[in-house]
């Protein structure tokens, strides 16, 4: 296995060559927060917008789901201009999620939560309003439950049921805020053919899909 | 040995293509060009033609009547150019079909050119001034729209007969590398908005290793306010084929797609002909001209999501998925289209490529400015006299661009309802101009003076973008103008990445509770904060480009955001819930009911005094009592704040109905 080094927040890292710096880190013990990122994944989603770092000799922060480790990288994960951009990101999640953790079919193995408690950022969105969708739940299938109010569009069940199930029956609707992850014509969950492998349940990082 | 095939038989092309199409200079026999792409038939050019036909027809006069595509100057249309022997090519705007009838009639019974309605001719001559002496005209540098509204675009020849497909025979017998370079000496860069240097996008395709490689047309020009694309596409779609083929063969694609709106079915329809007539000739397919080319072309409908103009969503919509842009990199450059190397430039860049062979780099090169060499096209509309396209050498002022090409701000003309009175004309001040559509900026007066050009839009905070521009007058509110074209952006967000979805929908909140005077001053740092972290955190170019809006207004008009929040006043008097409308009474006329037959809502009442007053409970605030109030009373105003309106004077009848 040819490896690399490199330095995230000081720390001396060697990890194997062709990874994405978040994988890097996460084995490491450095949390990044994340929701979208598969490290199976070739090509990264990049929707969840948390995982942001600063490498030395950039402008700008980058999602470390999408960089690749290079030999002597120098990485921080917490620096002013990345906090920014992460607690902004994070409160634009959570202005769209509902916070009803205890009614919650993911609490405490909420990613969310996760974050929250991490990073140390407040659940509720301290300078925005919250914008909470009412759409219907899905209860329809016999296994699991449908909740899109508590989705946080991380495409993480998309890319199952279509590149790892091959069964295609998750996928986007919609444009701009009201998108949302639904069958095609967004019919019941019964009746869109799902073969019930219950892997995009798995999958979820927060409560929008559960066992009944 | 192919060398001499190549030039032989595009030889043998031309000269067929002559004798069909001998041009606007040749004036054998009486021709007559009529403009029919859609800013021509939206103005009814269709009928004006059939006009032409029948009174053809009915004098016995032979002629031949050319649909040709559009010159730019939307605002005239319909147009004509009427070319008879003994006489200049003619150009005719503001057509209808009974004026083309009048024209014919003068023209070839009296020989008398009704002068009244041509723009100018086409050429030099002793007779008629041309319209290169307007000034719509002559600051313009035509390459790009050269053929544009000249020739037949559905018509092969025509393009062929003007010299087309002869920088593609230049291309044959040009190394790959030869054609990069020739490309990088006229400093060509990315004409879709973007600014990347072309020559550098081609190499990277080029040295890509794997194959086969794609290249794409981007045509899905969505920017409201731009039309640049959709007029060449419709008047010169050869040009663009002609570009494909050759950057097919620079970076050695053998197929490539022109990714072209649905929303333009006309040109979807002349590229479609386009296409096949290039395919008869040998230009398409394999072995072009007897080459060792080969190259084809295949046209996508975009289904409408503005969306799909970005690279990476293009190529996800042509591969059949949801249009979502990806994180770049990896560049489309190597790996794209079906994972493999793919070339993506606009429809202008590869327009220009066949002219820069044509002209040569040192030709092309010698105009623009340092950085940005060449001519740049740009769409003018909204509040502005002579709305259409222009093309102008880089480094242009905005100023030249809106007041001496564009004529300028128009005025409102409000007509008097007495006999013999003539209208009455209210200047306009010129206010802002958004360039670059949604993800461009809004300049105010002072920048004005700003050359255009990729890098020095940038600094003034807007974008090159597509080349739209829109003209605002004092009418027009900052507030509203970033809140509209946020409301687009948001509705147009692909709904994948966090910044762009929630980000944008916030702002948009944000902005819609200023414009109805709900808005605290604390909303302006919280819309700055959100403002520059969208730019910074989002996926793809339309979240990052989304907040410029909203940034350039705060910056330029500052003073508008806080009269809004502060005094509930919308200075240009647009923002409905912060105006009302008002009677002045010294002005209204008792005996006239104008405004009162033109309320939708009945809120017009008579006052005891016989005055009309508007019941603001009832009024909707559409402004017909306005325009319904002749001109010379003028009494309707606009009042804001709403704090600001007189007390309401009791009715004639007390309320009661009569």
């Amino acid at each position: 296995m040819e490896t690399v080094s490199l330095t995230i927040n000081g720390e001396k890292i060697v990890t194997e060559k062709g990874k994405k710096v978040l994988w890097a880190a996460l084995e490491n013990g450095i949390f990044i927060p994340h929701l979208c990122a598969i490290e199976e994944n070739p090509s990264p989603f990049g929707s969840c917008r948390l995982c942001f770092i600063e490498i030395e000799g950039k402008k700008e922060p980058v999602t470390s789901c999408t960089e690749e480790v290079t030999d002597g990288m120098v990485v921080n994960t917490r620096t002013e201009s990345v906090l920014r951009l992460v607690r902004m990101g994070f409160e634009l999640i959570m202005s769209r999620h509902p916070i009803i953790c205890k009614e919650c079919p993911a609490n405490k193995k909420c990613a969310l939560q996760d974050i929250s408690r991490e990073m140390g950022f407040k659940l509720k969105p301290k300078r925005l309003p919250q914008i909470l969708p009412d759409l219907p739940v899905d209860d329809s299938h016999s296994l699991f439950t449908y909740n899109p109010n508590l989705c946080v569009l991380c495409g993480l069940c998309v890319y199952i049921c279509n590149e790892i199930v091959k069964e295609a029956i998750l996928d986007f609707n919609f444009r701009g805020f009201i998108t949302k992850v639904g069958t095609f014509q967004n019919r019941p969950l019964a009746k869109a053919k799902c073969n019930s492998c219950l892997k995009c349940v798995a999958a979820c990082p927060v409560g929008a899909l559960s066992r009944k | 040995m192919m060398e001499r095939t190549v030039s032989e038989r595009f030889e043998e092309l031309k000269k067929n293509a002559l004798k069909d199409f001998p041009g606007m200079d040749e004036k054998k026999g009486i021709t007559i060009y009529v403009g029919t792409a859609t800013c021509g038939r939206s103005a009814s050019s269709l009928e004006v033609l059939s006009s032409f036909e029948g009174i053809l027809k009915t004098l016995n006069i032979e002629a031949r009547i050319i649909k040709v595509g559009c010159h730019g100057h939307c605002y005239a249309e319909p147009m004509a150019v009427v070319s008879k022997p003994g006489w200049p090519p003619i150009m005719y705007g503001y057509l209808t079909p009974n004026r083309a009838q009048i024209l014919i009639r003068r023209f070839f019974n009296e020989e008398d050119p009704a002068l009244e309605w041509a723009l100018g001719a086409m050429e030099e001559n002793d007779m008629v001034p041309t319209v290169y002496e307007t000034p719509r005209w002559y600051r313009e540098r035509r390459w790009l729209l050269k053929n544009c509204g000249c020739i037949d675009p559905e018509d092969i020849n025509h393009y062929i007969a003007v010299g087309g497909y002869e920088g593609l025979t230049y291309a044959i017998k040009m190394e790959p590398r030869g054609i990069i370079e020739e490309i990088e000496a006229a400093g060509l860069r990315g004409l879709g908005g973007a600014g990347f240097d072309t020559w550098k996008k081609w190499d990277i395709c080029r040295d890509a290793p794997e194959f086969p490689k794609y290249l794409i047309c981007n045509a899905d020009e969505g920017d409201p306010g731009a039309f640049m694309d959709r007029t060449i596409l419709e008047s010169d779609p050869h040009s663009i084929i002609e570009g494909m083929i050759i950057a097919g063969y620079t970076i050695g694609a053998e197929s490539g797609y022109i990714y072209v709106r649905k929303e333009y079915p006309q040109a979807v329809s002349v590229l479609t002909t386009a296409v096949c007539q290039a395919r008869e000739l040998g230009l398409l397919g394999k072995n072009i001209l007897d080459s060792k080319i080969s190259f084809d072309i295949k046209i996508n409908q975009g289904a409408g999501a503005f969306v799909c103009g970005e690279e990476t969503a293009l190529i996800a919509s042509i591969e059949g998925r949801r249009g979502m842009p990806n994180p770049r990199p990896p560049y489309p450059a190597n790996r794209g289209l079906w994972g493999k190397p793919t070339l993506i430039n606009n429809v202008k860049t590869l327009a220009s490529i066949p002219k820069i062979l044509v002209y040569g780099a040192e030709k092309v090169s010698s105009v623009g400015m340092k950085g940005c060499m060449g001519t740049a096209v740009f769409a003018l509309a909204g509040k502005i006299k002579n709305a259409g396209l222009v093309e102008i050498p880089f480094g242009t002022t905005l100023r030249e661009i809106i007041f001496d090409i564009g004529g300028g701000v128009p005025s409102r003309i409000k007509v008097s309802n007495v006999a013999g009175e003539l209208p009455k004309t209210i200047k306009k001040q010129f206010k802002a101009v958004q360039i670059g559509g949604p993800s461009g900026g809004c300049l105010p007066e002072s920048l004005l003076d700003t050359p255009v050009c990729f890098d020095t839009i940038v600094d003034t905070g807007a974008i090159m973008g597509s080349g739209g521009m829109v003209v605002m007058d004092e009418d027009n509110c900052a507030v509203e103008t970033a809140r509209y074209f946020l409301e687009f952006t948001q509705k147009e967000s692909c709904g994948k990445c966090t910044f762009c979805r929630i980000g944008t929908k916030h702002m948009l909140n944000i902005l819609t509770d200023i414009t109805r005077g709900a808005g605290i001053m604390e909303d302006l740092d919280m819309l700055e904060e959100l403002a520059e972290t969208i730019k910074k955190g989002s996926l793809c170019n339309l979240g990052k480009t989304a907040p410029n809006p909203i940034l350039t207004t705060l910056c330029y008009f500052k003073e508008e955001y806080e009269a809004h929040i502060l005094d509930k006043r919308c200075p240009s008097l647009e923002c409905k819930d912060l105006i009302a409308y008002y009677i002045l009474p010294e002005k209204c006329r008792r005996a006239c009911d104008a405004c009162v037959g033109s309320c939708p809502t009945e809120a017009i009442y008579t006052r005891r005094d016989r005055l009309k007053a508007i019941e603001q409970e009832k009024c909707v605030k559409c402004a017909s009592c306005m325009d319904a109030c002749p001109a010379q009373y003028d009494a309707v105003i606009k009042i804001s704040p709403i704090s600001q309106l007189p007390e309401s004077e009791p009715r004639d009848d007390d309320g009661k109905k009569k």
